[in-house]
């Protein structure tokens, strides 16, 4: 009898798991379909779901009309470099504040945080103006300069959750038996924080990837992302939908495949030192 | 060593040589609509002609372009050479000596083929500030099928108690037909448009000859509550949510039996490749209370070249093209007349084979005639604009204002609450802004 109950609780919570998972992604599958229809399939009342006639003229339009690939090029250059220098800069700092924090660690985590307090259109005006004075308008060195700028607070706050799961005394024991920094740093910490780093770095990479504000704002065509790319094909006034969806669909491929590699490290960083 | 000079020759020789090609290349910021995008597809033609320019084109939505261009323009930061801009910016930006007066269009430009009313709405103290590229007013679009079934026919212009009357024996719930659809959608560009057009025809408007906001006054009371108690009996549901692309599909899939909207609708409901009534759809100005005023809207995207720019002959090279007789005809031999940008030239007006081509040219031209954003209301006004006050500040307190109304739509509010709340936030505006104390 208990066993019966077991199984049908499974069966309820794997449908539960399911819907809740299929209602999530319903927008990504819906936008996937509409870039297969044609303009007036994509707007048409009541909507069709499978029953269409499939296309894919929408994505021959998309790659006559704009450049794909330097599009993505440039995500790829920008959302990678502004991920990697983060860590870079992150990795010494976090380490620092976890495992040797003074009296004024608390108030410098909080000062970083506060630094994404303020919504990014108040200082449009005078980074634009700097970007123009230095010459970086339009260049992907200071995308991934204010990329990097805007992500290091999220990733410098993870990083140092992170360490601070790391309890002291392995590293103290590693240090007993004679350990220097760098070995004590790859041998010990490293394979340890691994999950952890992991999940930083993917999520860094989305968040600079989905980046939307600077991007549009700092680049005009030689540094222009694909946030750019998809933001050309939307319009408040005539049919543009199923062209939209495909041309979103082009520019969120690409992370959508590397989740999709990553996600047992990713949930595992996620989850790491929530459970005691 | 020798490798490394070698590297460095060969790259000192490649820096000489790329100046001997003497290329200007203009950088060209527009809207994605379909005009823009058949204006890109043409540029080869532009190009052939002047070998010495080659054109970029950054292409982005409406709001993007609107902000990202402002900064530009404010900052001096000069990345684009040539700006679509519309007939709200162009006073606004002529003004503060943002944009360069064009006045080197070539002899046979013909400037004064220009509607007035659109040469008008882009020119300060009578310079032309930007060249109009497309035009367009607001119209009622209508299904003659539904009005001869009902025994209705629709006036060449209309009153707002024939359009509320229609509009109610026109409704069919149950087959899904709804009497009119409008603009609910909050924004500035959004249902503003529309009501701030609405509210022209019934003799409101938007600040007194003082700048005192005007939404206490009987006119605006008049214009909401018809609006709200019209669209609750005979709109479509959620209409507060619907803009332009919404009321558009549904009324291309028979939905709806009248529609006040942009004229640059009409070729999408006439054309049978995207709409379902494409042969039963009549048009009309939109309505009035005989007053003087109906309410229709003036847009114009224009081209435009930023002050500073070091481009400006290459420039106003590509913008005489762009906006030239030679370009409608060019569009014409590729893509039929009904393709070529409307809303500009008197002459386009006057040729047989576009008005063959496009039935709805008449009464484009009638309403672009009938709007004047000189003298856009019934009372005098201090701004400039018919669906808008071209104003800096008014951007803000359009969407503020525009929320309120839409909420109204919706029930979230009332009528006298909306319009209260629409008034106390216009005032501190324009408290904050300086126009009054």
């Amino acid at each position: 009898m208990a066993r019966m109950v077991t199984t049908r609780r499974k069966v309820i919570s794997t449908a539960a798991a399911w819907l809740v998972g299929f209602l999530i992604f319903f927008p990504i599958l819906w936008m996937v379909l509409a870039s297969f229809k044609t303009e007036l399939e994509a707007f048409a009342i009541p909507p069709s779901f499978l029953f269409f006639h499939w296309t894919t003229e929408n994505y021959v339009t998309v790659q006559e009309r704009s450049d794909y690939f330097h599009h993505a090029l440039n995500s790829i250059i920008i959302a990678g470099g502004s991920t990697l220098i983060a860590m870079l800069i992150a990795i010494p700092a976090a380490w620092s504040m976890a495992f040797s924090p003074t009296k004024r660690t608390k108030d410098v985590l909080l000062w970083m945080l506060s630094t994404k307090m303020m919504p990014p259109v108040g200082v449009l005006v005078p980074i634009y103006l700097i970007f123009r004075t230095v010459g970086l308008l339009d260049t992907r060195t200071g995308l991934v300069f204010i990329l990097c700028l805007g992500n290091l607070p999220i990733v410098i706050w993870m990083l140092f959750t992170y360490f601070k799961e790391i309890p002291k005394d392995i590293l103290e024991a590693a240090r007993m038996d004679g350990a220097t920094i760098g070995r004590e740093l790859i041998y010990v910490l490293t394979p340890m924080a691994v999950p952890g780093l992991a999940s930083t770095l993917l999520l860094n990479l989305i968040l600079a990837w989905n980046e939307a504000f600077w991007t549009l704002n700092l680049s005009t065509l030689e540094a222009a992302p694909l946030t750019v790319f998809i933001a050309s094909y939307s319009s408040p006034e005539g049919l543009f939908w199923a062209k939209l969806s495909a041309a979103s669909t082009l520019a969120i491929a690409p992370i959508l495949v590397l989740g999709w590699f990553s996600q047992r490290q990713l949930v595992r960083g996620l989850t790491f030192g929530a459970v005691k | 060593m020798k490798n490394v000079l070698c590297a460095v020759a060969g790259a000192a020789a490649l820096l000489i040589s790329a100046p001997s090609i003497a290329q200007t290349t203009l950088t060209v910021a527009t809207v994605n609509n379909g005009d823009m995008i058949r204006m890109q597809g043409l540029t080869s033609e532009f190009t052939a002609k002047n070998p010495d320019i080659s054109v970029k084109w950054v292409t982005l939505e409406e709001n993007v372009l609107r902000q990202r261009v402002t900064t530009d323009i404010a900052t001096k930061g000069g990345q684009f050479d040539v700006l679509t801009i519309g007939t709200y910016e162009v006073p606004i930006w002529a003004k503060k000596s943002w944009l360069v007066p064009l006045d080197k269009l070539g002899a046979d430009y013909d400037v004064n083929d220009l509607l007035p009313k659109i040469r008008d709405a882009v020119s300060v103290d009578g310079k032309l500030y930007a060249a109009p590229f497309y035009g367009e007013s607001s119209m009622m679009m209508y299904r003659t099928d539904l009005f001869d079934k009902a025994g209705l026919k629709m006036p060449d212009s209309p009153t707002w108690d024939f359009v509320v009357d229609a509009a109610k024996k026109l409704t069919d719930k149950s087959a899904g037909v709804y009497g009119i659809c409008l603009r609910g959608k909050a924004g500035w560009g959004e249902n503003m448009a529309f009501l701030t057009a609405m509210a022209n025809s019934y003799g409101a408007r938007w600040f007194d000859e003082k700048w005192e906001p005007q939404f206490n006054t009987p006119e605006w009371k008049k214009t909401l509550t018809t609006y709200v108690d019209l669209m609750k009996q005979a709109g479509p549901p959620g209409a507060s949510s619907n803009g332009f692309n919404e009321n558009l599909a549904l009324f291309n899939a028979g939905k709806c039996a009248m529609w006040i909207d942009a004229t640059v609708a009409a070729s999408f409901v006439t054309n049978p490749a995207q709409s379902t009534v494409a042969g039963k759809v009549g048009f009309a100005l939109a309505p009035n209370i005989g007053l003087g005023k109906n309410a229709n809207w003036l847009w114009a995207w224009s081209l435009a070249i930023p002050a500073g720019s070091k481009k400006v002959d290459a420039a106003e090279k590509f913008i005489a093209w762009a906006t030239s007789k030679d370009y409608s005809k060019l569009v014409a031999s590729k893509e039929g007349w009904s393709n070529v940008p409307p809303g500009t030239r008197t002459s386009l007006y006057q040729n047989p084979e576009y008005l063959k081509a496009a039935p709805f040219a008449k009464m484009t031209l009638a309403s672009i005639d009938a709007a004047d954003p000189s003298h856009p209301t019934v009372k005098p006004v201090p701004y400039v604009g018919v669906q808008y006050a071209a104003i800096p500040e008014f951007q803000g307190i359009g969407t503020a204002v525009g929320q309120q109304f839409s909420a109204a739509l919706s029930g979230s509010t009332t009528v006298d609450a909306a319009l209260s709340a629409a008034q106390s936030a216009t005032e501190r505006e324009m408290k904050r802004a300086g126009y009054i104390k």
